[in-house]
């Protein structure tokens, strides 16, 4: 049997005893005991070096002077000063130049346009940009309003069809069948003129029907050809690529009460909430300029 | 009335053992432990005071929110929409503050100011972002942006988990009861006038349609934005939601506002 330590003397009890169960009274580990005087000791320290006491007008400031609307002012500040000759050289440039040199400044404006991307224009095109149902895709040669990288700057800046820019990119396509211009039928030989020219199955009477329609009503947009035209924002209507969708229904439904895609714009200048910069602006258009599809 | 102790502490004993007792605090604690009225009146006081430092700052708020121009009540379209919001447990996803943090203001806009849910009732700080924070959502997407998306968010947003709240377009509301939700706001402070009262239902209407006369929402409620909302006839609960979405952090002009530094 191992040997016992021998007893110094009782542990120590509280005094209270019931049917012989008495009740310890060990003391708390000393440790324990400091670090618990020590956090007293760190929380009155805390109050007074940071922010604490609710005052009559306002809360103590703390003798250290700690703000966290300083801190983060200081923080963005430091970040935009080490950024500035950058961001300055990004708004005077020429857009062009900049895509053809590449080097620091190109890098600088795809890797932050990325992130002005991912923020704020991810919502309608994707986050890979690869769009949606009547939200563009930007990877692909098809521009709605032009592809080269000034033309990207431009909608950006002034957005497609709001009212918040007076400089916006603005067309209007006619409801034509909601406001009375085409009949129903007159409407399904288009569609079907339509489905032809963009190589599509179609009935071959119908759509000669429709050419006649399509050059008087449609042409003047969207080319002779069906072609489109940057200029009008109007859409080829030769290729697979369609912002709604190319098959009979959808083409009806277009034509019988238009399309009316928006964009906002996106300057600082016309925005309520917090807009772009110059600089963020080109940054953004640089880098979607090189997803691939830029002119 | 004396009662006999049926198991005394031993003589002398302190309950702290035999150890040789200076007379420590603990000692004197322990004429708090032993005696119940004094520990209940004890505890009240370090409760009061407890109490006192964390609520009394409530009753002086008014001087602890600082002042910004351009915060208005919500306009009663907005209010409305604002209780679809709370209804479908938006905040239980979305926040709605923007936190002092470098990376917040960065991808959000200006942190959040107190006064811009002082009319919030209760506010929607909200404490988990399943989705983005909404504080400054006002004007970041279209009007048809918010149709599709609260329509079927995966449209847009193929990624998102957001369910789909298409059946609010096909609920219309006429804002019959809207005064009645005026009065109880001002019940708890908000400053309604009389005249926001009496032209609650019309303001109601009149936001929701570009061609009404609507001189007088915008003088009540400054900035207000006046559009069809969802592109539909009639006031859905869509209108009223985006109403309330689109105002959402565009009330300060933030290119004119000075913060206090030491808030």
């Amino acid at each position: 049997m191992a040997r016992q330590p021998e007893k110094k003397q009782d542990p120590e009890t509280t005094g209270h005893e019931w049917d012989g169960i008495e009740e310890l009274n060990n003391p708390l580990p000393r440790w324990w005991l400091w670090t618990f005087y020590a956090t007293i000791i760190w929380g009155v320290g805390y109050t007074i070096a940071y922010p604490a006491w609710p005052m009559v007008s306002g809360a103590t400031a703390g003798v250290l002077g700690f703000s966290t609307r300083a801190q983060v002012a200081e923080q963005i500040s430091e970040v935009e000063a080490r950024n500035a000759a950058l961001e300055t050289q990004l708004a005077s440039a020429d857009l062009t130049t900049i895509s053809a040199n590449g080097g620091e400044l190109y890098n600088y404006a795809v890797q932050g346009g990325a992130a002005i991307f991912r923020t704020n224009c991810s919502q309608c095109h994707g986050s890979g940009a690869a769009g949606a149902k009547g939200y563009p895709n930007l990877l692909d040669d098809a521009w709605l309003w032009g592809g080269t990288i000034e033309d990207i700057q431009y909608t950006v800046t002034h957005g497609i069809r709001n009212e918040q820019s007076p400089d916006t990119r603005w067309s209007e396509m006619p409801a034509f069948g909601a406001d009375g211009i085409l009949s129903d039928e007159e409407i399904g030989e288009v569609v079907q003129y339509v489905l032809q020219i963009s190589g599509q199955g179609h009935d071959a009477a119908l759509a000669g029907a429709g050419e006649t329609l399509f050059l008087d009503n449609c042409a003047a947009c969207h080319g002779d050809e069906g072609l489109g035209d940057v200029y009008v924002g109007a859409p080829n209507l030769t290729d697979a690529i369609w912002l709604y969708g190319g098959d009979p229904v959808t083409l009806t439904e277009t034509v019988t009460n238009a399309r009316f895609g928006v964009m906002p714009a996106w300057s600082e200048e016309y925005r309520t909430a917090a807009g772009l910069t110059e600089a963020e602006i080109n940054a953004v258009a640089t880098y979607v300029h090189q997803l691939g599809g830029g002119e | 009335m004396a009662t006999e102790d049926k198991n005394p502490m031993p003589k002398g004993a302190t309950g702290l053992g035999d150890r040789p007792k200076r007379k420590s605090i603990l000692d004197r604690h322990k004429i708090l432990e032993k005696n119940a009225t004094l520990l209940l009146a004890c505890s009240l006081l370090v409760v009061t005071i407890g109490g006192a430092v964390e609520i009394a700052p409530l009753f002086y708020l008014e001087n602890t929110i600082e002042e910004v121009d351009g915060v208005r009540p919500y306009s009663p379209l907005e209010l409305a929409g604002r209780d679809i919001y709370v209804r479908e447990g938006c905040y239980v996803c979305h926040s709605q503050m923007i936190r002092p943090m470098r990376d917040e203001v960065e991808r959000y806009g200006h942190y959040s100011l107190a006064a811009e849910s002082m009319y919030d009732h209760p506010f929607q700080w909200g404490s988990k972002r399943t989705g983005p924070d909404l504080a400054r959502v006002g004007g970041r997407y279209s009007d048809e942006w918010h149709v599709d998306h609260l329509a079927d968010p995966q449209l847009v947003v193929p990624e998102s988990v957001m369910p789909k709240y298409r059946f609010l377009e096909n609920r219309l509301i006429d804002g019959k009861y809207i005064e009645d939700s005026l009065l109880t706001h001002r019940a708890v402070g908000v400053p309604y006038t009389d005249e926001m009262l009496e032209n609650a239902v019309a303001d109601f209407r009149v936001q929701a349609d570009p061609f009404g006369d609507h001189d007088g929402l915008l003088e009540r409620y400054p900035n207000a934005q006046v559009r069809n909302f969802d592109g539909q006839p009639g006031i859905s609960e869509t209108d009223a939601l985006i109403a309330y979405l689109q105002m959402l952090g565009t009330l300060v002009d933030f290119s004119t506002f000075i913060p206090d530094a030491s808030r």
